[in-house]
């Protein structure tokens, strides 16, 4: 048995690690934090030439043809650097899309930009409240042409193309929904940024008027594959969690081992001792769900439902607890927005929704669970 | 990254398989299956006499104490061989309960401090499951803090005298043998004054007496020592060096990777599937689901926490201190998981035994709980460990450290 990274891949994290600490300094974040920037572009061109946006993407495609798990390890520094870029959007929304429903026209359209860090995309999902269900889209289309409106879209701002998930039936059943492609400089695209948790990855509501719109996948399809999407995903994102929370560990440790408070280390005092060992408990549960996650992902497997939704509650669950914590060992200067505890603890949340909440994950594991035991 | 055999461990595993196949006694497969925290009983059979078979049936074909050399009475496997074996031996691992202590603490200790003729001795019987072994370490006086204990052992003559109590000694009423940390010098600090010794658990002037638990159950015993006279050659390490042989004994502890750690929930996960709740069945309720969601990653957590240590064994690497979650996340979630599945049963939830649901599988379950959470080193010791050897945080502020022993407060008020 190896479950764990190959000494390659553990390289390729190394070589990421250090990269994104000389490129994605907590200064650099900043930049995107206070508004100066909508997202750090040098950094984004940066991660093309390095190799690591198109890293899962073949090679006839402008990728490195890599895999999913040299994807994780990449996406687990991302997470740990706290990278101002539209990562997750393009790489693992837009391009996983592409991947898995594109024709062939629309893979050579869009996967060699997406590679050398051209085109930003994104999914256009949610439409206000509410979880990834199939009731919840609105948004119709028809000959060709979408009607609706999209909030939140992650990075919506700064995307040149979005997969869009479209009303195409009304039967109540989840082959009412289709994908479609939508360049977002075309005609009958409206869009406004939005304010929210985590200014270092923007949010966006998109208006479609009218808007033309080419499929992507099948009619009826889309459901189907927007699950596949999401579980991708579900797992990418895990691994950026568990680079959050480790890092967000640290920084507690590091704090609890400089700061001197009565007379000694508040690291000596068994309340702060017993909260950064509870973080590291939910840090190692992550961590290795999350493994589980990469493998089923790497190899396809038939467990892939279940393990992404058991890495994606573990990992949100984890990097909410050790974000929060690490302010908590911080006292009063974490909460500071001078401290960087805050950027950390603003990621954590917005990532526990990104996907849909918590909750509905939850909803998911049981229903998967259920399936496997039945079957 | 997989989950595969290399080729020898598969080979292994299949000779593994083969042989408990052929040998394990199956008519106790289906209860030892279903035996679950607080409640490890056969209907039908005692279950120390089966286990002390299986034991001795796997010696004799050299399947016992995989790990130890073979001279001991083991079989000199790699410790990714153990794991595999305790994988494939699946529910008959049950039966090795008794043997846990003696196996994985005494063993070891006897192996690296025991003098050769009685490694030779003591070793092989041992192994086989003939002679069952104690840990005599916890008193009244020290729990969490083992090296606060105060039974005395004094020279005289060749032969050492000891008098005391020790508590919390799990199958002392079943065992040949014990090691026995003593203090051997009370003028110096508490941990420079102990000396480790083996003895015969029939020596005169040793009384057992069982403790009867929160659980009402029968696991653990007190013993008692009035001028129990135990030979020089029986000691272990140096006079005065107990404390560094009792470390070996822990460590020996904590290495045994793979062994799994209960948390209730496939038996959770298995009640809930089937139970009916006024509005409907107990798996489609939003609450339920909530709750199983988050015990469910956390069991997958430690399983796959537990399959990472096995991968660093299997490439000869020592597996990282990942592995000391595992007692921390089940002690306390067993708990909640059992309080939980009562809930689901209403008002009946507080019958128990026979008449209760599936027998009292839960109700056992939790009375028996809170001992998970302080045997073996209680949650609170399990986060100190975590963040100071782990996390590299300050030790605890030892006022007693530098203190001679009987100069140290014995009461905290009058």
């Amino acid at each position: 048995m190896n479950f764990d990274f190959s000494d390659d891949q553990k390289q390729l994290r190394d070589q990421a690690r250090k990269f994104l600490a000389e490129k994605c300094s907590p200064k650099a974040v900043r930049v995107v934090l206070d508004g100066k920037a909508p997202y750090d572009k040098e950094l984004w061109k940066g991660l093309a030439e390095m190799g690591f946006l198109g890293v899962a993407i073949p090679e006839e495609f402008g990728g490195a043809g890599a895999g999913h798990l040299e994807l994780c390890v990449i996406a687990e520094e991302m997470g740990r650097a706290n990278a101002p870029v539209p990562f997750s959007s393009t790489v693992y929304l837009a391009a996983e899309a592409l991947l898995i429903a594109g024709s062939d026209a629309q893979k050579k359209k869009w996967l060699p930009a997406i590679a050398t860090g051209e085109a930003i995309g994104t999914l256009a999902l949610f439409e206000g409240k509410g979880n990834p269900t199939p009731k919840n889209v609105k948004l119709t289309a028809a000959n060709g042409a979408l009607n609706g409106v999209k909030k939140p879209v992650p990075d919506g701002a700064i995307a040149n193309f979005a997969v869009v998930a479209a009303r195409t039936g009304s039967s109540g059943r989840e082959n009412d929904i289709s994908l479609f492609l939508v360049d977002l400089r075309d005609r009958g695209v409206e869009v406004k940024s939005l304010t929210n948790l985590d200014p270092t990855r923007g949010q966006a509501e998109i208006a479609f008027n009218d808007c033309k719109a080419e499929p992507l996948g099948g009619a009826g399809e889309g459901w189907s594959i927007l699950t596949q999407v999401l579980d991708r995903a579900a797992v990418l994102c895990a691994f950026e969690q568990v680079g959050g929370s480790d890092r967000t560990l640290e920084m507690g440790r590091d704090y609890a081992l400089d700061r001197i408070a009565f007379g000694r280390q508040i690291g000596s005092f068994q309340a702060i001792k017993h909260m950064l060992a509870d973080m590291y408990v939910s840090a190692t549960l992550a961590r290795s769900n999350s493994y589980y996650g990469a493998w089923a992902l790497s190899t396809n497997a038939a467990e892939l439902p279940e393990a992404a939704a058991a890495a994606r509650i573990s990992a949100t669950q984890a990097f909410q607890h050790c974000a929060k914590n690490n302010i908590q060992v911080h006292g009063g200067m974490g909460f500071t927005w001078e401290f960087d505890c805050h950027m950390y603890y603003r990621r954590a949340n917005a990532m526990a929704l990104g996907l849909g909440s918590l909750s509905y994950w939850e909803d998911q594991l049981i229903d998967r669970m259920r399936k496997k035991n039945a079957a | 990254m997989n989950f595969d055999d290399t080729p020898q461990e598969a080979e292994f595993r299949s000779q593994a398989r083969a042989w408990i196949d052929a040998n394990a006694p199956k008519q106790y497969e289906e209860e030892l299956r279903k035996s679950s925290l607080g409640r490890t009983v056969l209907k039908n059979a005692n279950i120390l006499d089966v286990a002390k078979a299986w034991q001795k049936k796997k010696a004799d074909a050299g399947w016992a104490c995989l790990h130890w050399p073979k001279e001991y009475g083991g079989r000199g496997s790699s410790p990714i061989e153990r794991v595999i074996w305790q994988q494939e031996e699946g529910p008959f691992g049950q039966l090795s309960r008794m043997f846990i202590i003696g196996h994985g603490m005494c063993g070891p200790t006897m192996m690296a401090f025991a003098r050769e003729e009685h490694k030779r001795t003591y070793l092989p019987p041992l192994a086989s499951g003939e002679k069952v072994w104690c840990q005599l370490f916890s008193e009244p006086a020290g729990g969490s803090d083992v090296a606060g204990l105060r039974t005395r052992a004094e020279k005289d003559g060749d032969d050492w005298v000891v008098n005391g109590q020790k508590i919390w000694t799990s199958g002392a009423h079943y065992s040949d043998f014990g090691i026995l940390l003593t203090r051997t010098d009370p003028t110096v600090p508490k941990h420079k004054g102990l000396t480790m010794f083996f003895l015969d658990m029939k020596s005169p002037g040793v009384e057992i007496r069982p403790i009867k638990q929160a659980s009402g159950a029968s696991d653990f015993n007190e013993v008692y020592f009035t001028n129990v006279r135990i030979p020089d050659h029986q000691r272990l390490g140096e006079v005065g060096d107990g404390w560094n042989v009792s470390l070996t004994t822990l460590m020996n502890e904590r290495s045994a990777i793979g062994a799994a750690v209960s948390t209730g929930f496939p038996e959770l996960f298995e009640y809930c599937s089937g139970l009916m709740l006024e509005e409907g069945p107990a798996i489609e309720d939003r609450a339920v689901r909530s709750k199983l969601a988050n015990w469910a990653v956390k069991a997958s957590g430690l399983k796959y926490t537990s399959m990472r240590a096995i991968s660093a064994l299997s490439r000869g690497q020592r597996p990282g201190p990942e592995n000391s979650i595992g007692k921390l996340v089940a002690g306390s979630m067993i708990q909640d998981v059992a309080t939980y599945a009562l809930d689901l049963q209403g008002a009946n939830g507080v019958v128990s035994g026979e008449d209760a649901e599936l027998a009292g599988r839960f109700q056992a379950m939790l009375l028996r709980a809170p001992g998970t959470r302080v045997e073996g080193g209680t949650d609170e010791i399990m986060r100190n460990i975590i963040a100071e050897r782990v996390l590299g945080l300050p030790g605890d502020i030892r006022v007693d450290k530098d203190v001679p022993f009987n100069k140290i407060p014995t009461k905290g008020r009058g």
